[in-house]
């Protein structure tokens, strides 16, 4: 892309007559500065997010056994494969060393529900690598998080299998799937599933999302690890906390409370793991939050208002659209600046 | 450390930047040895910020240590003298270790006897300093400045009598010496405190005089704790604070120190002055010291060799001009590993490869790298991670300036203050994606001011 300010990296081979050396060292001249911070590098990013990840996927196999590791294999073999024929046809070097493809296939795995058909899994990477991130210019270019570019793509084509009645099948041997996810149980019966449930993860929903706690160590390891930037799930909790609070005011014979939609479908798992892509969200700290915290706000618009009973995709989606707008509004002031 | 600045509000250090490995024991531990003069110095006329100096004297004639051998070529600029004594030579051009090529003037040494070894030390920084310097004037002391040929030793190399002439609509209300010495690997100054504290001493009163103030700060960092301890026992009585600051790089550099100590911040575009402060390194209020007590002319300097690359890394007091090659044969050589040559510490200095380039007035040092040292991981697209703008101490969005130079985008990189970048390297050094920032915002900067002169 630079070709014309490439790092200059002149090699010389020292010619200073004071010196007597035999078999003088190769000098190399490069612009400073000469050190880098080697503990941190886009693929120890990705490395960490694939850690932080291993609580949900441990969550999501014990609890839907097969589908999870199907849905799983499914996903991040076509997702690597994708990476490696788009790259391979826009004659780039394949990136799959950077891990990017694999993480992008994880998510999108624990995005879906594990009763989607394998073909599901295979459009959805198959979007997700190609037009969610290669056709922007790979890792880094993209505008919108490409495993929900994937998602919201087989949620409109196959909306049956994607639908709340999707991620129900009454004949299953493993326990989740004969329920109904908790978020739609409520919307159409007005059934509340218990805290404690959602909190351990033992309910129906997409793989990734039913265990508020193994969201919470792996997110809570990525804050640590400033892999994710704490701002934008603060935002994103403390929106949801401060809307959910004044919806059950507003409503206070409502059996979902705040703490529901907290623990409750994909929010947590939004949060952290979705949210938080570096790529596709803004620069700056005072960005992060309000990426964040827009993030939330529409999250608890669709949950409440609209038709659908969750809303974290669509919430990404639209503000990932609006994160160049907000990364004007945040230039910072430099120092000494007005 | 329980330190209360009177009337300031300071936090003790700054907001943003990064903690790069310090690798100071290379060399911490090393006395300062003086090098025996060498048999020719090459003296560069501008090894300072500013207008080149002049010529003042004809080749063949015969000079001593410390006679002038150049006049200042304008105010911003300065006079340069002779570091050893001999012949003046034909001038000649030398490659500065910034690639830059400038004329020189040569001394070669003949029989003539030179100060040398422990008379030498004892002549520059040892015997008695007052602590009572009430007794000169502040043009007294600008003048000396002025005619010793001082520049800042930081590296920086700004001409030290600019920042002392007294300015009636900016009056200077504090004298900060700056003992930060944040650029990893580097022990000069550190050296220097611990074996020349009273010249130290003496040369920050007599700054604080010249700037009529007696509000004087030295700003160390709290990896030094020896600096700290043998600075407090010799600022002792004389009103001079000493300030302990968190370490953390660039600590060293004007604008981050101001706002360290003083909580202030700089304009933008404008100079400590602007908030009433003049800012000098250790090594350069000792050079004041000497130039105004003995009337002695700045004609050496301590430079740390150090680094893996290097066999025996010292702390050496150098004539300036010895060349480069002279003071790395001094210890020991390079090692077999050796990958690169730099003047001054890693994070600013200039990679060199003219091993017969001159020591300046700037040269703080000279780290050597090895392989292992500069490894770096391939560079990748931006991921947008924001870690360039969490460390940048200027507050800029480091990513957002690359990406305008290599659009060549000259309204994005102003709506981004390119302008006051000023190149401490942090922000490279904290991308995962190894984007070589700091190149890119050079060429940026080089395209807006190209821009600008249309
Ligand atoms: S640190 Fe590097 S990868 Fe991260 S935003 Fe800055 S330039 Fe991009
Ligand atoms: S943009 Fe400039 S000032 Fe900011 S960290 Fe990078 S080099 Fe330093």
């Amino acid at each position: 892309m630079a070709n014309d300010i490439q790092q200059a990296e002149v090699v010389e081979t020292l010619h200073a007559t004071s010196l007597r050396v035999q078999d003088a060292p190769v000098i190399h001249v490069a612009p400073s500065p000469h050190l880098s911070n080697t503990d941190q590098t886009t693929r120890t990013m990705m490395r960490d997010v694939l850690i932080a990840l291993s609580p949900v996927v441990a969550v999501a196999v014990y609890v839907f056994k097969m589908y999870a590791v199907t849905q799983l294999a499914v996903c991040v073999i076509s997702c690597l494969a994708a990476e490696m024929l788009f790259t391979g046809m826009r004659g780039r070097k394949a990136s799959l060393c950077d891990y990017s493809a694999a993480v992008t296939g994880i998510i999108l795995a624990m995005s879906l529900p594990g009763t989607a058909p394998w073909y599901v899994g295979i459009i959805a990477s198959f979007t997700a690598i190609g037009i969610g991130k290669i056709i922007f210019g790979g890792l880094g270019m993209n505008i919108f998080n490409p495993a929900m570019v994937g998602r919201a793509f087989v949620m409109i084509a196959f909306a049956s299998a994607l639908g709340a009645s999707g991620y129900q099948d009454a004949k299953s041997a493993v326990d989740a799937i004969t329920q109904a996810t908790p978020m739609d149980a409520f919307k159409q019966g007005g059934v509340i599933v218990p805290l404690s449930s959602l909190f351990w993860g033992t309910t129906n929903g997409s793989l990734g999302e039913t265990s508020a706690i193994a969201c919470l160590i792996g997110g809570l390891y990525l804050c640590i690890r400033r892999t994710a930037s704490w701002e934008i799930p603060a935002g994103v909790i403390g929106t949801v906390i401060v809307l959910g609070g004044i919806a059950n005011l507003l409503n206070p014979e409502s059996q979902w409370t705040v703490l529901h939609h907290l623990l409750g479908g994909a929010l947590l798992f939004g949060a952290f793991f979705i949210a938080t892509d570096p790529v596709t969200s803004p620069l700056t700290p005072k960005g992060k939050l309000i990426f964040g915290a827009g993030t939330g706000a529409f999250i608890m618009l669709l949950r409440i208002f609209s038709g659908y009973p969750e809303g974290v995709m669509f919430a990404v989606l639209i503000m990932n659209s609006l994160t160049p707008l907000i990364n004007r509004w945040t230039v910072p002031r430099p120092l000494g600046g007005k | 450390m329980g330190f209360i600045f009177k009337g300031f509000g300071s936090s003790g250090t700054f907001a943003h930047g990064v903690h790069p490995p310090e690798r100071k024991g290379f060399s911490d531990g090393a006395p300062i040895e003086v090098i025996p003069p060498p048999k020719k110095v090459m003296l560069p006329l501008l090894q300072h910020v500013g207008a080149p100096a002049k010529p003042a004297v004809k080749p063949k004639t015969d000079v001593v240590l410390g006679d002038k051998i150049a006049e200042p070529g304008g105010f911003v600029s300065t006079a340069h003298h002779a570091t050893i004594s001999g012949k003046v030579m034909k001038t000649g051009i030398v490659t500065l270790t910034n690639g830059r090529h400038v004329p020189a003037i040569p001394i070669k040494a003949g029989n003539e006897e030179q100060l040398s070894g422990q008379a030498l030390w004892e002549d520059i920084f040892g015997g008695e300093w007052p602590r009572d310097v009430d007794n000169y004037s502040s043009k007294e002391i600008v003048d000396a400045i002025s005619a010793a040929g001082i520049v800042g030793l930081g590296g920086a190399a700004f001409p030290t009598h600019v920042k002392f002439v007294p300015n009636e609509k900016k009056p200077v209300h504090t004298v900060l010496v700056n003992a930060c010495e944040c650029e990893p690997y580097l022990t000069a100054d550190y050296r220097m405190m611990l074996e020349a504290s009273a010249p130290i001493i003496t040369g920050a009163l007599l700054a604080g005089r010249a700037a009529n103030t007696k509000n004087i700060i030295i700003g160390i960092e709290d990896n030094k704790p020896k600096a700290v301890e043998v600075m407090k026992k010799a600022a002792a009585g004389t009103g001079i604070t000493i300030a302990v600051l968190k370490t953390k790089y660039p600590q060293g550099s004007e604008k981050q120190l101001i706002m360290a100590v003083t909580g202030k911040e700089v304009p933008l575009g404008g100079l400590p002055l602007d908030v009433g402060i003049a800012v000098s390194n250790v090594s350069t209020v000792a050079a004041i010291a000497r130039a105004v007590v003995r009337k002695k002319p700045l004609t050496h300097r301590v430079v740390t060799v150090t680094g893996a690359g290097i066999k025996n890394p010292k702390n050496l007091l150098v004539p300036i001009g010895i060349s480069i090659g002279e003071l790395i044969e001094y210890c020991g050589g390079l090692t077999k590993d050796a990958a690169r040559l730099i003047s001054g510490g890693p994070m600013m200095g200039f990679a060199f490869a003219n091993l017969d380039a001159p020591v300046t007035k700037g040269t703080s040092g000279i780290t050597v790298l090895t392989h292992k040292d500069v490894q770096k991981e391939d560079e990748t697209n931006c991921v947008r991670c924001g870690r360039c703008v969490d460390v940048c101490p200027m507050n800029l969005v480091p990513t957002k300036l690359a990406l305008a130079s290599r659009h060549k985008d000259i309204e994005l990189a102003e709506r981004y203050n390119i302008m006051a970048c000023f190149e401490c390297g942090s922000c490279a050094y904290a991308c995962p994606a190894s984007l070589p920032i700091v190149q890119l915002v050079r060429t940026g900067k080089a395209v807006v001011i190209a821009a600008s002169k249309k």
